[in-house]
């Protein structure tokens, strides 16, 4: 044991925020992934800059020998793993080989998938903010308009803490929380946030249908106040991903639009088995309601597929009028040939997306445990996501 | 999803290995192979769910032949069979053999045969054919008694070694109508069951 204790001063620990600055910061990284092979694939840390490479634990319980040759001798290496013990196991041998610059990373890949950062999109003209919690492992957004002494939640995730501790710093009351749609792909934290809070909490009515609980309706035009200035968050109807979907446009500059449109790509509409009847909502949002907007609005999801969409500084975002340049699902020819492609290239679905819903409908209750194990995996809401 | 069913097979060895998280499980049963014979089967009790996956990869990684698992509660039952150098080596040296086609044809006849299945209980459990008798190589001996001499006798285990093995015993014994099936149960692709 005390010669397991004297390599551990060896090996150093990264946590999650570490990792998320460095990856921000498009740092040179080399991982190491000694996960099975199969989780490995379906869902890895991915960067600007990150090698990775995937080697199973148990292929290394007799030693590193066979790989070492294959890893970098200066670099960063960063061994990961779906909890931390075996990255731990490996990072310790391959310290003992001689590598020097060895890390591990703290709770592994289930911590990874709930690290939230902040930081800041910019400022709202009456002195308040709006910021994006960047889930940056599972590629979910959610965002907080401050003004005033007083903060509106979109699009929350499970991980509350993180909200209430971000409004607790800065003296704030979350006043709203608002679901921009029933999402599937994550739990929803809107509601628990409300409760703890003492919050609103706004849903869109059509996807409300089979809740257990009460909400208030987010609708088109009906105008959430935050603060006491004149911030106001204007909902849009803009159905397609699912059927209530409702973007939400905050101070006229910032259009938050939920899981309906990406930086690269759009969403899906099968989530609900509906994809033959909502893909004409998607392709009626996308191409007539979105374009009667302002060209400079700019665009915040409620994801991202892939660290190519993270700009400087972490921030998820394009100008409108880009994405009906660059994004492909902005740019197809007609409304026939937007049907076949939107429903003939979906990828697999989340992982536990039909309970997620159930979840967010109030209609399961599974604990801490199992809501973390459903959530496993990509959130693979975009159409173009593999 | 592993079955739920109380076993009616033994491991040769019982490795407990609850609330240990990865890597212990595999650290651990890899030790505790190394303190079996070849052919035995190892049973490891676990509680890490992510056992599962990384035994089967372990498994395949290192040759040895996972059988299954057991989920009871919390505790998940792995049951693998350590390989032995000779399995690997076709050896096969009684001349008398059915191939697993022909062996899937007379189950659909009514022509009557005995198909006696070699392997050790636990790789029984995990999939086997229906109609299959099992009797362990180890025990084939005792059992001699209980056999036709009026009908073919089939004999099949995972890779037809050790069926192999089983014919020669049956045949220096008198028994004149037997065939070994080729390969057996690793490239069985007709109907199997499990417990």
């Amino acid at each position: 044991m005390s010669n397991l204790q004297h390599q551990q001063a060896k090996v150093k620990k990264m946590t999650a925020h570490e990792l998320t600055e460095l990856l921000f910061a498009q740092e040179e990284l080399f991982i190491l992934d000694v996960r099975n092979s199969e989780d490995y694939e379906n869902w890895h840390i991915e960067g600007h800059r990150v090698k990775s490479f995937n080697v199973p634990y148990f292929e290394l319980i007799d030693g590193v020998e066979e790989i070492v040759g294959k890893l970098p001798g200066k670099q960063k290496i960063l061994v990961v793993c779906a909890k931390e013990g075996s990255s731990v196991f490996v990072a310790e041998q391959l310290a003992e080989a001689g590598l020097d610059n060895v890390y591990y990373l703290q709770g592994g890949m289930k911590e990874w998938s709930e690290h939230l950062e902040p930081v800041k999109v910019g400022d709202l003209r009456d002195g308040g903010e709006i910021y994006q919690f960047v889930r940056i492992g599972k590629g979910c957004l959610s965002y907080m308009i401050v003004s005033g002494q007083e903060a509106a939640v979109v699009d929350s995730v499970r991980l509350t803490d993180v909200y209430e501790a971000f409004a607790k710093e800065r003296s704030l009351t979350i006043t709203h929380t608002i679901d921009t749609h029933l999402h599937a792909d994550h739990i929803s934290g809107g509601r628990k946030l409300a409760k703890s809070t003492g919050a609103t909490y706004w849903l869109p009515e059509k996807d409300a249908e089979e809740v257990t609980f009460a909400y208030e309706k987010l609708e088109e035009g009906k105008v959430i106040q935050v603060g006491t200035t004149s911030i106001s968050i204007l909902p849009i109807y803009s159905p397609g991903h699912t059927i209530g979907s409702t973007s939400l446009l905050v101070d006229d500059t910032y259009f938050l639009t939920g899981d309906i449109l990406f930086v690269a790509s759009i969403g899906r509409p099968d989530l609900a088995g509906k994809a033959e009847d909502w893909v004409g909502d998607l392709h009626d949002t996308l191409y007539n309601r979105y374009q009667d907007l302002s060209k400079e609005l700019l665009v915040l999801p409620a994801h991202f597929g892939s660290h190519a969409e993270l700009g400087p500084d972490g921030v998820v975002s394009a100008r409108l009028g880009d994405l009906y340049r660059d994004n492909p699902g902005l740019n197809i020819a007609s409304e026939a040939e937007f049907r076949r492609v939107v429903t003939g290239q979906l990828p697999p679905q989340p992982n536990a997306y039909q309970e997620i819903r159930q979840v967010n409908m109030g209609r399961l209750q599974p604990d801490e445990e199992e809501q973390r194990e459903m959530e496993t995996g990509p959130n693979r809401c975009a159409v173009h996501d593999k | 999803m592993p079955a739920q069913a109380q076993p009616h097979f033994s491991a040769d060895k019982v490795l407990d290995c609850k609330g240990l998280a990865c890597p212990m499980p595999i650290v651990r049963t890899k030790k505790a192979m190394e303190q079996i014979a070849p052919g035995e089967v190892i049973e490891v009790q676990a509680t890490d769910k992510g056992s599962l996956a990384d035994m089967k990869g372990w498994a395949n990684n290192t040759g040895h032949y996972y059988l299954g698992s057991l989920q009871e509660g919390n505790v998940l039952r792995h049951f693998l069979r350590k390989a032995s150098p000779q399995e690997t080596k076709a050896e096969t040296r009684y001349p008398h053999t059915i191939t697993n086609k022909e062996l899937q044809a007379r189950l659909q006849s009514a022509e009557p045969f005995l198909l006696i299945d070699v392997r050790e209980p636990a790789e029984y459990a995990f999939q086997r054919i229906a109609a299959a008798k099992s009797i362990p190589l180890g025990v084939l001996e005792q059992h001699l008694d209980e056999l036709p001499t009026d009908r073919d006798i089939f004999v099949i285990c995972r890779s037809g070694n050790r069926s192999d093995l089983a014919c020669q015993l049956l045949a220096g014994k008198g028994f004149s109508r037997v065939k070994n099936v080729v390969p057996g149960m690793a490239g069985w692709t007709g109907p199997a069951e499990n417990e």
